[in-house]
């Protein structure tokens, strides 16, 4: 057993909750995967003789307005919600890696300049400024992507440009240019997988952020038609109906979403106390 | 003294102008996207469906529609710069009319749920870190772990179930007031205040309850970091030798708790509720409309979805500024709490 995985064991016997919320992860996924299969009804098909039913044995987590299967809907929409969030904070991370390492390696003018365009960034409501950006490219699904990747981009861009910053002279780096590597390729090679442990972490943390911010846009209407299966536009949907006690419309796809971001935060707190031993709590 | 006020003066002056360029970006990025925003407002605006080819043409050319998008940009920059925030073709007033209407609501709602939030969050950060480990501390952590994860529209939904529909102690969760009750004469637009100083208790109740509801699905969404904030910043001033030195002295543990330790820790949660100031200015969309809430933030979603593009930008400059505003403001806190940090 390396040593690697001899700590990553030693830390997981002492926080059995990282074990518990990477066993819910790979639920998650699961269900994501084979959702087609697992729900018992048609998530789309319309019912209205059943319509608005409690909880039941038939229906488990009850109707909505127009009949459909609540849980079915929860768990086809798992794919698309994980799909969001996993593309958004996938394209943010690679960008802002490349961009702030480099930045990071080279400083000078290229660093001045992307440090302002992030300035302007952070200076956005960034909730509001994601708002935009959908209503700007048009309500589609691809774009609810894009604009979750652009309001994480400066936090990977930041910390990437610092991490590689504080290495940029360190004597393995200065060993490696002396061996010959291009710049490039110190930076590609050396830099970057050094800080990949690091960004893992802020990776796992900002996906339960970028599913959040997804469910949040559709909510208010933007991104996902309204008869697609997601867990934003189904509260959305369900919340005219909270005020005369039809709970489980809201409540069921609440829980989805609230258990999934819970297992990427516990995740990300393990994965920290896994990779970071200095920043344990 | 006078040379510590002149210090902080500079230091303010610095920092705004520092912050005008990223301003300026925040005006430019939304213009853009608010142009090229599908959708013609000029269409959506004209008298009806069967609108003339003519008549579109006319509108367009008195919104400015057909000048190059440069020009429309400077021309834009102009105004702002001398307040003219344009006109809402929704409400058709002017912008800065609607807005001064609607934000002290928002302001109203975000500054009762930041109280709310650091009512909660600083006791029970600093019950943890008295007592690292024990349950209390597990429970705190667990708290917060869970706040992070609720969507704010899920909360508000199921406070709504919880205190309108099953308890019944909520009023009827839509608008600042009961429609029919009259709202107070404009002193402030802060219902709250505006009742106290009339002295309408019954009306001051009324807006508050109201209130609550809204302000405590806000509150939950913040209480997670502001809480672990107080708990670390309070575990590291205890460790302090101070501390030590305190108690040796035989000063009593309440004292040194709250008059040394908690005065000291509370510096670095001031730093996290200008950044949760700011999340929860994003925050606020979804909860105005969760709660049918008229302020600003509704008022710019409304705007978004009806291609309004004026009510949308003067919202996302305004919030912008109020951020900066933000940071300056507790930039020259920590400086007066903390001297030490306005030398460099």
């Amino acid at each position: 057993m390396s040593a690697t995985t001899r700590h990553a064991m030693f830390v997981l016997r002492g926080n059995p909750v990282t074990a518990l919320a990477a066993t819910g992860m790979t639920l998650v996924v699961l269900v994501a995967v084979f959702s087609p299969w697992l729900a018992p009804y048609d998530p789309i098909a319309s019912d209205v003789a059943h319509a608005l039913q409690p909880p039941s044995a038939e229906h488990w987590a009850g109707t909505d307005q127009l009949g459909r299967d609540i849980l079915s809907r929860i768990l086809v929409a798992t794919r698309l919600d994980l799909s969001i969030a996993v593309s958004a904070v996938g394209l943010s991370f690679v960008i802002g890696a490349l961009v702030g390492g480099f930045c990071g390696y080279r400083g000078g003018r290229l660093d001045r300049w992307v440090g302002r365009i992030v300035d302007v960034l952070m200076a956005f409501p960034l909730f509001v400024l994601a708002m935009a950006l959908v209503a700007a490219m048009g309500n589609r699904v691809e774009n609810i992507v894009i604009a979750t990747a652009i309001i994480n981009l400066p936090f990977y861009t930041r910390f990437a440009r610092a991490e590689v910053n504080v290495r940029r002279d360190a004597g393995w780096v200065e060993a490696a240019r002396a061996c010959g590597e291009g710049h490039l390729s110190v930076v590609l090679r050396f830099l970057l997988p050094n800080v990949l442990p690091a960004m893992a972490v802020q990776i796992s943390l900002n996906l339960g952020w970028a599913i959040l911010n997804a469910a949040g846009l559709s909510f208010i209407g933007l991104g996902v038609q309204a008869s697609t299966p997601e867990w934003g536009i189904m509260v959305a949907e369900g919340a005219r109906f909270i005020t005369t006690g039809k709970w489980w419309l809201v409540g069921f796809p609440g829980l989805a979403l609230m258990l999934t971001v819970l297992c990427f935060n516990l995740l990300g707190d393990g994965l920290r106390d896994i990779l970071d031993p200095r920043m344990r709590t | 003294m006078r040379g510590t006020v002149l210090a902080i003066a500079r230091r303010v002056g610095q920092r705004l102008l520092s912050s005008i360029p990223a301003l300026l970006g925040v005006v430019i990025i939304t213009f853009i996207l608010m142009r090229v925003m599908p959708g013609d407002p000029a269409v959506f605006f004209a008298s009806g469906p069967s609108a003339g080819k003519a008549e579109i043409e006319e509108l367009r050319h008195k919104m400015g529609l057909d000048k190059p998008i440069p020009v429309q940009l400077v021309l834009y920059l102009k105004d702002v710069a001398t307040g003219d925030l344009g006109r809402s073709l929704t409400t058709g007033q002017p912008v800065s009319t609607d807005i001064r209407r609607r934000l002290p609501a928002s302001l109203e709602l975000t500054f009762t749920a930041l109280f709310i939030a650091l009512l909660f969050a600083v006791p029970l950060g600093v019950t943890a870190a008295l007592r690292p480990g024990s349950p209390v501390d597990h429970f705190v952590r667990m708290l917060c772990t869970l706040g992070v994860c609720v969507p704010t529209f899920v909360s508000g939904l199921l406070l709504i179930y919880v205190f309108y529909y099953l308890l019944g102690w909520a009023p009827d969760p839509t608008a600042r007031i009961d429609i029919f009750a009259a709202s107070p004469p404009e002193i402030t637009g802060f219902y709250l205040i505006d009742f106290a100083l009339t002295g309408e208790w019954a009306g001051w109740w009324a807006a508050f309850t109201q209130l609550l509801l809204p302000a405590c699905t806000m509150a939950l969404f913040v209480l997670a970091p502001l809480a672990r904030m107080t708990r670390a910043s309070m575990l590291s001033v205890l460790g302090g030798d101070f501390i030590r030195t305190a108690s040796a002295m035989g000063l009593s543990r309440t004292r040194i708790i709250i008059v040394y330790a908690l005065r000291n820790a509370l510096l670095p949660v001031l730093t996290i509720t200008g950044i949760v100031f700011s999340t929860m200015l994003g925050a606020n969309v979804l909860v105005e409309k969760v709660f049918s809430w008229p302020g600003v933030a509704s008022y710019a979603l409304d705007a978004l979805l009806a291609a309004d593009y004026a009510p949308v930008q003067a919202f996302v400059l305004l919030m912008a500024t109020i951020f900066v505003m933000v940071n300056v403001l507790i930039d020259v806190l920590y400086g007066i709490a903390d001297p030490r940090v306005s030398v460099e």
